[in-house]
């Protein structure tokens, strides 16, 4: 029987999702964080520097596809633990439908930011 | 019939199965990737919020920058929030070697997996330093 609940109906898509979602992920944290760690350390932290980065349109594209892989990620992972360690059906579709309400919310909250 | 019926133990007591899995840093290492994963996740929404007040202004800047990260308390927590990140990427990408066939056996994943958290370590204390002190 498919899963209702996981974010494509397939075991094997949500594989895909997952791993495609994770490089995104890796590259955008390693981007972002070193970019952060430079400027601190050199002391150019500021509003300028950090909106002058950030909103150029290639970072514009950059965050808008790791919100993206952010809600696909975090769909299947908590999917993952739930199904794993919550065996009462009833709190697992309630604690579901909770992350899943909160991950379209995180979606358009980030897409907002950003545009 | 009873020939049939598995010997092996169920329902192990909690305490045995962690002092178990706590010798191995495969099992140590995909806990805590699951953990890391919830934590991430639970912290989203204040790393919005940051990252919207920190793009809004250069006043609203100055304070996420001066007043939200002067407080000890927030760096802690944006600490814990790095630290889940760090451990996550790190077991994140052993995992993505380990699906191309790289570090997949008992003894290249046992290593790989000490590697892991060696790594991970390593960055966590290094991310106290900088976000926290």
């Amino acid at each position: 029987m498919k899963s209702a609940t996981g974010l494509t109906g397939s075991g094997s898509r949500d594989w895909v999702v997952q791993r495609i979602s994770a490089i995104v992920l890796a590259a955008y944290t390693l981007v972002v964080l070193g970019w952060l760690l430079c400027h601190s350390m050199s002391h150019l932290l500021d509003y300028t520097h950090w909106y002058g980065f950030m909103m150029t349109k290639p970072m514009k594209l950059f965050s808008l596809l790791t919100i993206l892989s952010l809600a696909g990620h975090a769909w299947v992972g908590i999917w993952t633990v739930f199904t794993d360690y919550v065996n009462a059906v009833g709190v697992r579709l309630v604690l579901q439908a909770a992350t899943v309400i909160s991950i379209i919310v995180f979606l358009f909250w980030g897409v907002q930011i950003f545009w | 019939m009873t020939a049939l019926k598995s010997k092996r133990p169920v329902n192990l007591p909690l305490s045995q199965v962690i002092s178990v899995n706590l010798k191995s840093p495969v099992a140590i290492g995909s806990i805590l990737h699951r953990i890391s994963g919830v934590v991430i996740f639970l912290l989203i929404p204040a790393l919005l919020y940051v990252l919207q007040r920190s793009l809004a202004s250069e006043q609203d800047f100055n304070v996420v920058h001066d007043e939200i990260f002067g407080n000890v308390v927030v760096r802690l927590v944006v600490w814990v929030f790095l630290a889940g990140l760090i451990f996550h990427l790190i077991a994140g990408i052993k995992h993505l070697l380990a699906d191309a066939g790289v570090a997949e056996e008992l003894q290249s994943g046992r290593n790989a997996s000490w590697l892991v958290l060696v790594l991970s370590g390593i960055g966590i204390a290094a991310a106290f330093v900088w976000v926290v002190l």
